[in-house]
This record gives structure tokens, sequence and C-alpha cells, in this order.
């Protein structure tokens, strides 16, 4: 479970984040949607620590995680895995280097049972017979699946992903959501996903958290995200004519 | 912003580079990727131009003093001291500084814009070390030899030069090199490379490090790691040489 309290983040005097209070729960894919620009990536990469927050607090299963020292902040960042949006894979390794970096980097394990592990987490991600390519020789959504694998190759408490399908065909979008699901069910772990896509809500949207001009602006269950009276989130969820048409055959009964 | 906003900053930045390592065995391993490709890449390039200075040295050397006054062994001397003192250390800092300041600041800066940087440090890794000290080492103990490789090449290349085109013979050259050598000139050069060495990859990795945006900016990185790093590596061979020689 993470906790987000009264949090705010500004650049240069501009406020990006105002005021957020959000619970994200354990065991269930919890949703930050919202326009492109509102502050999802900039919310995530607070409460992982990349950005330093202004006040508030982000606690981690009862840990206050943006005032532990350096170094114990580093401990707890073992138990977290993150995915970018456009992957982050190390250029200059290999699909399986890739995985084994985290092994490598914090782990007593010999080569075999790294590569091992390794493979366990690419399998569970269906990437197979492309242990030995570099991240330029795959596709978009191999280099999403390799990300993931290596997110979770240290079996992390915590997992982010920032627009896992951005970028990505609607079938490959949904198996993606779909594993991210699926993973987070398995190993009971509490997962922010950052999307704007309706698609996703839909699929995997235990908890939604609408942001809005960098203020928490609707938050509920993907059941009752149509219903909702909020005239930004309606604009934001029948932006397409495809939902509009969805909502008025709704309408009709 | 200011120059002593960047250099606070630079000098952050070194701090974090000088925390201990996480696990010596992987920056080992990095270490040795980085000499290969900093060092052992650079070889060549080295190569080529001091066999073409030593020869042009040699030769201007022989056409400026080509007066029956002059003694001809004095054109093994300037070239050796041009080499020693200046040439092998400075001007290939300079060539180093436009071939691995710019490798080091476009490789960094796509990291970053990338998020592989943010990738390193989701993971604990103290990313500012892992990418910037394995490159100062690599560099700082790689390019004396590139420093010493040039001299001799340089002083070879003067020596084809001058006896294929007839300024001067063999034994006069021979003689020339060989003439009031002062063995600290090759301190001086190794001293001031390694400092160089150090401020092209600190300076270079600076400017990759703090790269924001797109791959516009990360060009924009590499080339203010070669310019800046150019002008800082000149700005202390003034002050070297009036620390190591006067
Ligand atoms: N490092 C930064 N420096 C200055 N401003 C920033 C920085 N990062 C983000 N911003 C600003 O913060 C705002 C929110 O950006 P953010 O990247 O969080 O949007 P987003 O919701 O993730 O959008 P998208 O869906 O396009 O990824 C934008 O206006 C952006 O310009
Ligand atoms: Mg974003």
């Amino acid at each position: 479970m993470i906790e987000v309290k009264n949090i705010a983040k500004s650049f240069n005097g501009v406020p990006v984040l105002k005021n957020i209070d959000v619970l994200f729960e354990k065991g269930k894919t919890n949703l930050i949607i919202g326009q492109s620009g509102s502050g999802k990536t900039v919310l995530l990469k607070s409460i992982v620590g990349l950005h330093d927050i202004e006040q508030g607090k982000v606690i981690f299963d009862g840990t206050v995680f943006n005032e532990l020292n350096f170094k114990d902040k580093k401990e707890m960042r073992k138990q977290i895995g993150m995915l970018f949006q456009g992957g982050a894979l190390f250029d200059s390794a290999t699909v399986e280097e890739n995985v084994m970096y985290p092994l490598n980097m914090f782990t007593e394990l010999t080569y075999s049972e790294k590569r091992d592990r390794a493979n366990e987490c690419l399998k569970r991600v269906n990437i197979i017979n492309a242990n030995q390519l570099y991240p330029a020789e795959i596709s978009g959504g191999m280099k999403k699946r390799v990300a993931i694998a290596r997110a979770i190759a240290l079996n992390p408490r915590y997992l982010f992903c920032d627009e896992p399908n951005s970028g990505l065909d609607p079938q490959t979008a949904i198996l993606i959501d779909d594993l991210i699901k699926e993973i987070t069910v398995e190993y009971n772990m509490t997962t922010i996903v950052n999307t704007h896509d309706m698609n996703s809500v839909m699929e995997i949207g235990d908890k939604v958290v609408f942001i809005y001009n960098g203020a928490k602006w609707w938050e509920g269950t993907r059941d009752d995200i149509f219903d909702s009276e909020n005239e930004e989130l309606n604009k934001f969820i029948f932006a397409s004519k495809l939902s509009q048409k969805i909502r008025d055959l709704k309408n009709r009964h | 912003m200011g120059l002593f906003y960047h250099i606070g900053k630079y000098f952050l930045l070194l701090f974090r580079v000088f925390a201990k390592p996480e696990k010596f065995k992987i920056y080992y391993r990095e270490t040795i990727k980085e000499i290969d490709k900093l060092g052992l890449n650079s070889i060549w390039i080295v190569a080529v131009i001091s066999v073409f200075m030593g020869a042009v040295i040699t030769i201007q050397t022989a056409y400026n003093t080509d007066n029956p006054m002059y003694p001809k062994y004095l054109i093994g001397l300037t070239a050796r001291d041009t080499l020693l003192l200046e040439f092998s250390s400075t001007i290939i800092a300079l060539i180093l500084a436009g071939k691995i300041g710019s490798n080091i600041a476009s490789e960094i800066g796509t990291m970053r814009i990338t998020e592989q940087i943010d990738a390193l440090e989701i993971m604990g890794v103290n990313s500012a070390s892992y990418l910037i000290l394995p490159r100062i080492i690599a560099s700082v103990i790689f390019t004396p030899f590139l420093t010493l490789m040039s001299m001799i090449i340089g002083i070879f290349g003067g020596w084809v030069a001058g006896v294929s085109t007839g300024v001067m013979t063999t034994q006069d050259y021979v003689y020339g090199i060989q003439y009031a050598f002062i063995p600290y000139y090759i301190v001086y050069a190794l001293i001031k490379i390694a400092i160089f060495a150090f401020l092209i990859t600190t300076i270079s990795a600076y400017h990759g490090y703090y790269t924001s945006g797109g791959s516009l900016e990360v060009g924009k990185s590499s080339t203010k790691a070669v310019v800046h790093s150019s002008i800082f590596i000149l700005l202390f061979n003034v002050i070297l040489t009036q620390l190591l020689l006067s």
C-alpha cells in the first residue's frame, strides 16, 4: 500500500503537482489517468523519489519514503520495479544482460543462477529466443515486455509503469495490460500505472485516479467512471467519437 | 545561469562520483570496457596525427634554420622539445577532447533523455558513480600511454621526413634528439595529460549527465563538452606549466 499525502511539486516556480492526496492499494492495479501534460509522469517520479517533492509525504507500507536518508532510500529502491515510458533498456547490453543487470548489482547469485532467473522472468513476459539481441533489434512491444521482466527480476513489492502501452497496437497493448495485472495479483504487489488509454481503464482499472492540471480531480473504480458527473473527467473519457457512441447507445436503453 | 552555478553543480556531481562503489567487480569490468572504447580506439588517430606533426615540425625547423650559423642538430632538438613539451600532451588532449569528450557526453546524454539513468537510480544504483567513475579511471590511466606513444611516433615521423627530404642526416637528428635532454619533460607531459584527461571526462560527463530534453539537446551537450573541455585544457596548460616548469 502506498499513501500519498498532500504532495506538491513545481518546476522553476510553475506548480505541476498541487496538493495531491491519494491511496494506492496492494494487490491491485491502481491507474493514474489524465491528459498529456497533466502531470502523471511527474507524480509517478515524485512518488518513487526521482523528483524531490516540496511538501507532503509518500508512505510505503508505513515507511515515510521521502524522509529516509540516502542509504535507506537506496535499500528501499531494491523493492521497487519501474517501467519507463520508453522502456529505458540499456542500449549497450543484450536482452538477457538487461534483465540480469539488477541481479548482478544486488545479489550474490552465481552466473548460471542469475541467467536462470533472467530467463524465468523473460518467459513470464513471453520473450523467448531473443536473449542475445540488443534493444535496437527488437520491436517496441518486446522492449516494453523486456523492461517488465527487468523490473520484476528482484521480486519487487512495488511496481510502477509509465504508459506501458503507448505506441503499441490495441492487441499488444491489452496483452501488456493483462500481464501487468496478472503479475500484480501473482506477487501481491502495489502497482501504479500511468495511462491515457481508456481501454486500459476498462481492462485493469481496479482503482482510477484522474489528474487534471496537476490536481486530483476524481477517483473511483472502472465501474463508476462512466457515471461520474465530473465535467473534466467526462470530457477526457468521451473525447473520442467511439466512446461518445457507446455512451449514446447506453443512454438509449 | 552563471559560471559559478555550473562549477558548484560540477563539484557536487564529482562528490557523488567518488562515493564508495556498490560492487568492485562490476566497476572493474566497466573500466576495462572504457579502456577499450576510449583508449585503444584512440591509438590510431593519435599515431596518425603524431607522425605528421613530427614530420611538419622537422621540415619547418629545417627551413627556418637553413643558415650555416645554426648547427644541424638543432632540428632534432627542436622537434623533440616541441613534442615533449606541448604537442604530445596539450595538442593530443585537444584532439581527445573532440574524440572522447563528444563520445562521453552523447552516450551519457542519450542515457539521460531515454530515462536509462532514471532506471539505474530506481534500481538503487548510484548512476553518477557507475557511469562516470570507470570513464575517469580508464582515461586517466590510458592517456599517458597515448602521450608516450605520440612522443615516440612523432620523433620517428620527424626522422622520416627530415631524411627523405634531405634537409639533414640521420646522425644530425640522432645527435639532436639526445642533446641537452631533460628527462623531467616527459614527467611533465605525463602529469599534464593525466590532468587533461580528468578534465575532459568529468566536464563531458557533466554535460551529458545534465542533458534534458531530446536528441537536439544531446547534440548541444556534446558540443558544449568539446568546447568547454578545450578551454579548460588551455587554461590548465598555462597554470600547470607555471607550476611544474618554473
Ligand atoms: N524536468 C522538468 N522540468 C520542467 N518542467 C517539467 C519537467 N518535467 C515535467 N515538466 C512539466 O510538467 C508538466 C507535466 O508533465 P508530465 O511529464 O508529468 O506530463 P504527463 O501527464 O506525463 O504527460 P504525457 O501523457 O504526455 O506523458 C508539463 O507541463 C511539463 O512541461
Ligand atoms: Mg508522461
